[in-house]
């Protein structure tokens, strides 16, 4: 008895119904479509600065070099030595040797005490080995345990790892992260609520509708259709708005990132919304909306029963 | 055909509407259900219409026994039913036309069948020219014809009215029977619950008394 094509009519029915009722009252239903675009624009925007944050990041963190200070009474040619037994272990891909008269001239250059240094009687600097890790062996355990290794060195006087900031960068993007989960879930409920909310209002107001209808034998999936397109077309519209939000505070953060970078040497740039994501968000929106509709629907739908 | 077997309803504020009730209506019958407010009459309506289900006792329509029919199947129980009330329950926002065509909507009827079906059913009731007019500007006997066309446009074997003719003038009134009694003689069952006895007398028609919840006659 049913054919797609009746099927199909059917639905496209329910989804003109409902898009009508939408444009019916354009202040209610933007009002419903911003507070909901509004919600998923915040967690979209977070996860965006998240991501990122671990792009420029990203770079950083895997670069942890050791800087070995050997012994000032250690001489150049024993340090070279030492640099070229250390280049074989298969723990360390590169060992560069900075000799104390080339850390003197860097430090003279760069610190401007260039006459207090010419004042000293001999130079305070040792030779300094900057070691890099192997990839294969770069963990935060794995760097600490060769750090210690190095340390006990007849000729080392102190090996110094800079794992702590890594460690804290590390720390803060999973917290950043942790933090967006939250506020997309607790918004994502916020929007089921808010869909669901509006799913009664609009039961209420049609319930002369919902039990004449039942009453001349429409299912209960039938009264409940247009009220799901309702809640799909709030949700996606909802993230179109998220995603014009969102977008608009990417392009306003856009040129004072990029001046950031610049100050720091660097070219990076923000990332907005590629298309997959867009069309997640859309997606999430949409999904939530219908959702949101069918917990309305359930709850109040079974409420209203024909009368004679 | 109906059939009610020691049919017994008490509402939930404890007033026992039906007691005992034994009553068999043929296929193709004319019936009146006759008795005062409150004596029962509309109670057997909404058990037919399974608006309720019985406390005791079994009713049958159509051959199925309601009282095993699980909720899910009653819309589809129901689009097999015309129903048709004093407080005919038209939707005041819609066209008399989109009224009519609401049984055939649910149940799935192709376009084309909708359109000639709303149309014939219209023109049963007299109403053809009215099609695009809310129900609002027509007048209560042609608000009540909408509620029989919407009743007998999915072509019901069984139809039900519950004074349908409570608001309606005696010369209006007959009109309406009139329109009933034509369902009939096409091989519809119909059961109507009235007061108005001279109507009843009028037409003849087999009667089933109810009084205090009991079937008397």
């Amino acid at each position: 008895m049913i054919t797609p094509s009746i099927w199909f009519t059917r639905h496209m029915q329910a989804l003109l119904s409902a898009l009508g009722r939408v444009l019916r009252r354009p202040m209610a239903s933007l009002l419903t479509t911003v507070v909901i675009g509004i919600a998923l624009s915040f967690p979209a925007t977070l996860w965006l600065l998240v991501k990122n944050a671990e792009q420029v990041t990203g770079g950083i963190a895997e670069a942890v070099d050791i800087t070995v200070y050997l012994k000032t009474e250690v001489p150049l040619e024993e340090a070279e030595k030492l640099a070229a037994s250390l280049k074989l272990r298969n723990s360390i891909d590169e060992v560069t040797l900075i000799p104390a008269e080339q850390g003197l001239l860097e430090f003279r250059d760069r610190s401007g005490f260039g006459a207090a240094l010419d004042a000293l009687p001999e130079n305070p600097l040792p030779h300094v080995l900057v070691l890099r890790p192997s990839t294969a062996h770069s963990s935060a355990d794995e760097v600490e345990a060769l750090k210690t290794d190095l340390a006990g060195f007849p000729e080392v006087e102190a090996a110094q790892v800079d794992t702590q900031w890594v460690r804290r960068l590390a720390a803060i993007l999973q917290m950043l992260e942790d933090l967006f989960k939250a506020i997309a879930l607790m918004l994502g409920v916020g929007v089921l609520a808010v869909i669901g909310n509006v799913t009664r209002l609009e039961i209420g107001a049609r319930r002369a509708e919902i039990e004449v209808t039942k009453l001349v034998g429409g299912s209960n999936a039938f009264v409940r259709r247009p009220f799901l397109y309702e809640g799909l077309l709030f949700g996606a519209i909802g993230g179109l708005i998220a995603l014009a939000i969102t977008q608009a505070v990417m392009f306003a953060l856009d040129i004072p990132v990029a001046r950031l970078a610049t100050l720091y040497g660097s070219e990076f740039r923000l990332a907005g919304l590629g298309a997959a994501d867009a069309a997640t968000l859309l997606l999430l929106g949409a999904g939530l909306g219908l959702a949101g509709a069918w917990l309305g629907a359930a709850r109040h739908l079974s409420r209203i029963e024909a009368r004679g | 055909m109906i059939r009610f077997e020691r049919v017994s309803k008490r509402y939930p504020n404890g007033r026992e509407a039906l007691r005992d009730v034994t009553l068999q209506i043929g296929a193709g019958e004319f019936v009146f259900l006759t008795g005062r407010s409150g004596a029962g009459k509309s109670s057997i309506l909404k058990l037919v219409a399974l608006l309720e289900r019985a406390t005791r006792g079994s009713v049958t329509v159509n051959g199925q026994d309601t009282g095993s029919l699980p909720a899910r199947a009653i819309p589809a129980f129901r689009r097999r039913l015309g129903v048709v009330f004093q407080d005919h329950q038209l939707l005041m926002d819609r066209p008399v036309y989109d009224n009519v065509a609401l049984p055939l909507i649910v149940s799935d009827t192709p376009f084309r069948d909708i359109d000639k079906r709303v149309r014939a059913a219209l023109d049963q009731v007299g109403l053809l020219q009215y099609e695009r007019a809310l129900p609002l500007e027509l007048s209560i006997g042609e608000q009540q014809r909408v509620g029989i066309a919407r009743a007998v446009v999915a072509r019901p074997t069984i139809l039900i009215a519950d004074e349908p003719t409570g608001n309606l003038d005696h010369a209006l009134a007959r009109d309406v029977m009139q329109l009933f009694k034509r369902f009939q003689e096409v091989g519809v069952t119909v059961l109507i619950a009235t007061h108005d006895l001279t109507l009843v007398h009028e037409f003849g028609q087999r009667e089933i008394h109810i009084a205090d919840g009991q079937v008397i006659a």
